[in-house]
């Protein structure tokens, strides 16, 4: 049985579900979201892979290289916003951050 | 079964199963440790495409750095998880639900989709260079600007985190050593006219 697309497809169709599950049923914990944002990042890099894999096209390899640049980024400053937060409330409850809703 | 077949089934299931323990763990210190093994295997799973070059940036610099930094934050934080996770059984309906419809629709697209016939590849791998030389080629060539942008994106990211993280606090005392040195004997030292049999006031 040769491993085709569809296999790395529905890999990543597994974890992009589980990364979007993860977001609702963690709904109070900031550090589990933030987790789950990146499996969810890793399931489109997946995708990206296995079309540039198929296609003979770099391409895919370029932009997955790029989602990668942008969830570094995504992750430093939402760690660095958690500390901050941490810092000054003692907490890291998604349902206490309401301070700014005016 | 060929031995790259059972790898990509080897890998894939890791992949799957460290995911799920990701948002079901209990502790988040092992949440973070199945999200490194995710990585890893995804990595694997990288190989196993032909993009060597990425599986390798995957481990050396997302599970080193990225996720060393979680590890980090996780560690220093000092919360309570039990009170966070209590949540989780009370949403356990509606986020398998939503799940399930997620999970149909992106199988359901599986087999039911071709690729344009007029589509054009917009840089066909070339077939005598590994793939790092050729990611390389492109990637300083037609994509340079994309690169370039990329750097400022980690340079925005960085100075972010240092600004929001970065706080003085006021009653620490520091050396200021231009100060130091720019003591002369005059402001350093002072005379005083001591009558017998009295002290100096400290001040």
């Amino acid at each position: 049985m040769v491993i085709g697309l569809e296999h790395y497809l529905i890999v990543a169709a597994i974890v992009f579900t589980l990364g979007v599950a993860g977001i609702i049923l963690n709904r109070k914990n900031v550090i589990i979201i933030l987790m789950s944002i990146e499996l969810i990042l890793l399931s489109v890099n997946i995708n990206l892979v296995a079309f540039s894999a198929k296609l003979h096209d770099l391409t895919g390899q370029i932009f997955a290289l790029f989602i990668l640049t942008v969830a570094a980024a995504e992750a430093a400053i939402g760690l660095a916003i958690l500390v901050t937060y941490f810092r000054n409330r003692r907490t890291i409850a998604v349902d206490d951050i309401n301070m700014m809703k005016g | 079964m060929s031995a790259a077949t059972v790898f990509f089934y080897l890998f894939s299931f890791v992949t799957i199963a460290s995911a799920a323990m990701v948002i079901s763990g209990r502790n988040p210190v092992h949440s973070v440790l199945f999200l490194i093994l995710a990585f890893v295997s995804a990595a694997g799973l990288f190989v196993l495409a032909g993009a060597e070059f990425l599986a390798m940036l995957l481990v050396v610099v997302y599970v080193g750095a990225v996720m060393v930094l979680f590890l980090f934050v996780v560690m220093m934080l000092d919360v309570d998880f039990a009170e966070l996770q209590k949540s989780i059984r009370r949403h356990l309906p509606l986020g398998g639900l939503i799940g399930a419809i997620v999970l149909a629709e992106l199988v359901l697209v599986v087999g039911a989709w071709q690729v344009a016939p007029q589509a054009a590849l917009g840089t066909p791998t070339p077939g005598n260079l590994s793939n790092t030389a050729a990611l390389g080629q492109v990637l300083y060539t037609q994509y340079v600007y994309l690169f370039q942008a990329a750097g400022f994106v980690l340079l925005t990211a960085m100075i972010g985190a240092i600004v929001l993280t970065l706080h003085h606090r006021p009653n620490v005392k520091r050396q200021n050593i231009s100060a130091q040195n720019a003591r002369t004997r005059a402001t350093a030292i002072e005379n005083k006219q001591v009558p017998s049999r009295t002290g100096v006031p400290v001040p």
